[in-house]
């Protein structure tokens, strides 16, 4: 992260490509009212909704591609 | 603290290093073995991997002096140069290995990480055969030769820490606390890792699986050992961190989907599922955290970051192909096969 210092450290971060950071521990409610709890230092919440674990990313926001494309 | 027992050797070099180790030997000269092994081999890897050992948690009955003894210290840079020299032979560096020469080294570095970021749809790595065809034992190999690292998982990477400054030591940091299980010690990774090896049937022992492991497994832990213990690579350690927190969480993903197809037991699953999670945030973590600030402040660094990640994937690459060979052959990919291996 490249904290903009004279905010001190952000405690929310918007990568470009994928998930929300989020420091310290959270608790999360989704859409149908159940709450999930993260007690890890950072968090990472999906974005783009393609995640099979939501809130959190699961990296399914990355891009496909076929062998030889890379 | 459990200490495993000392491993029986592969050739005259580990033959020599276990010797010194058990005490029958007054000296330990085996500069000229060490250059004449070869660097990828069963003997090379594992005296290698047991003078590294010694730096974790020793073996029994071996004295923990031993760590600092100069005739393995003196052995130990023999092999390190034989596998080095090996690594980067088969790991173009600097210009060569660019497909621009041009580029500079940051952008070079940038390009190797965005091809990390990328999911092949048509792969065929060891996940991707274990989540469409894998069975039960290959499932259960596959967790006896992760063992060598992920009972330790984590402690390599642990020493870079006093090699770093600033925002990307405390971004490594923030990554290592929750490896460590965030200051839990029943969330610690590796201890999850042996829960997943107990409920496998597996036995979740410290070392238990030395003996069984190929050289393409010892040579994976030995680069982070290597890398771990010199500052000299501190760049190259980082970037073989980065390697495995950016491809864990896809992969880890696949397992827990082989493992729930085959109807194992949750307490199994808990391990890779919870590393799906904790590495998609691993990976924000080391790229924006760790590499960023550490190549803005030292730009000749990224160089070895790139090397760290190019070796990484190479040994990473050899050992799937190893176990799929194996397995495709219907044959056992550990030296010691378990109870329901095929022989």
């Amino acid at each position: 992260m490249t904290p903009p210092r004279r905010h001190g450290t952000p405690d929310l971060v918007f990568t470009d490509d994928g998930p929300l950071l989020v420091r310290g521990p959270v608790v999360v409610e989704l859409p149908d009212g159940s709450r999930v709890r993260s007690d890890r230092p950072v968090s990472a919440l999906c974005l783009c909704r393609r995640t099979r674990r939501p809130p959190f990313c699961d990296t399914s926001h990355r891009r496909k591609v076929r062998e030889g494309e890379r | 603290m459990n200490r495993p027992e000392l491993p029986a050797a592969r050739g005259l070099l580990s033959e020599a290093v276990l010797a010194f180790l058990r005490g029958e030997l007054l000296g330990l000269a085996v500069a000229e073995e060490a250059e004449a092994a070869d660097p990828w081999g069963e003997d090379l890897q594992l005296a290698l991997y047991c003078c590294y050992e010694l730096h974790y948690r020793g073996f029994a009955d071996v004295p923990d002096d031993l760590e600092w003894n100069p005739d393995l210290l003196g052995a130990r840079a023999g092999m390190e140069r034989a596998f080095l020299a090996a690594l980067r032979a088969e790991v173009p560096d600097g210009d060569a290995a660019k497909s621009d020469a041009a580029k500079s080294d940051a952008a070079e570095l940038a390009d190797v990480i965005d091809a990390l970021l990328v999911e092949p749809v048509d792969a065929h790595g060891v996940s991707h055969h274990l989540r469409r065809d894998g069975e039960v034992w290959q499932v259960r190999e596959y967790v006896a030769h992760r063992s060598l690292y992920h009972l330790k998982e984590a402690d390599p990477q642990a020493w870079v820490i006093a090699r770093l400054d600033g925002p990307a030591k405390a971004a490594l940091v923030t990554v290592e606390h929750d490896e460590y299980g965030g200051g839990d010690p029943a969330r610690m990774h590796a201890h999850l890792f042996a829960e997943m090896m107990r409920s496998l049937d597996l036995d979740a022992t410290y070392g238990a699986y030395l003996d069984a492991a190929p050289a393409p497994v010892l040579a994976e832990v030995n680069l982070m050992s290597l890398c771990g213990l010199h500052r000299s690579l501190r760049g190259a350690l980082v970037g073989q961190f980065a390697t495995v927190e950016l491809t864990s969480s896809p992969g880890s993903d696949r397992i827990v989907r082989a493992m729930r197809r085959l109807g194992l037991p949750e307490q199994a699953v808990e391990f890779y599922a919870e590393h799906v999670e904790a590495d998609a945030v691993h990976e924000q973590l080391v790229r924006r955290g760790v590499i960023a600030p550490m190549v803005a402040a030292e730009p000749e660094l990224a160089r070895d970051i790139v090397f760290g990640i190019r070796a990484s994937t190479l040994l990473a690459d050899r050992t799937d192909a190893m176990l799929l060979r194996s397995w495709g052959s219907g044959r056992s990919a550990l030296r010691r096969p378990l109870a329901d291996s095929p022989a």
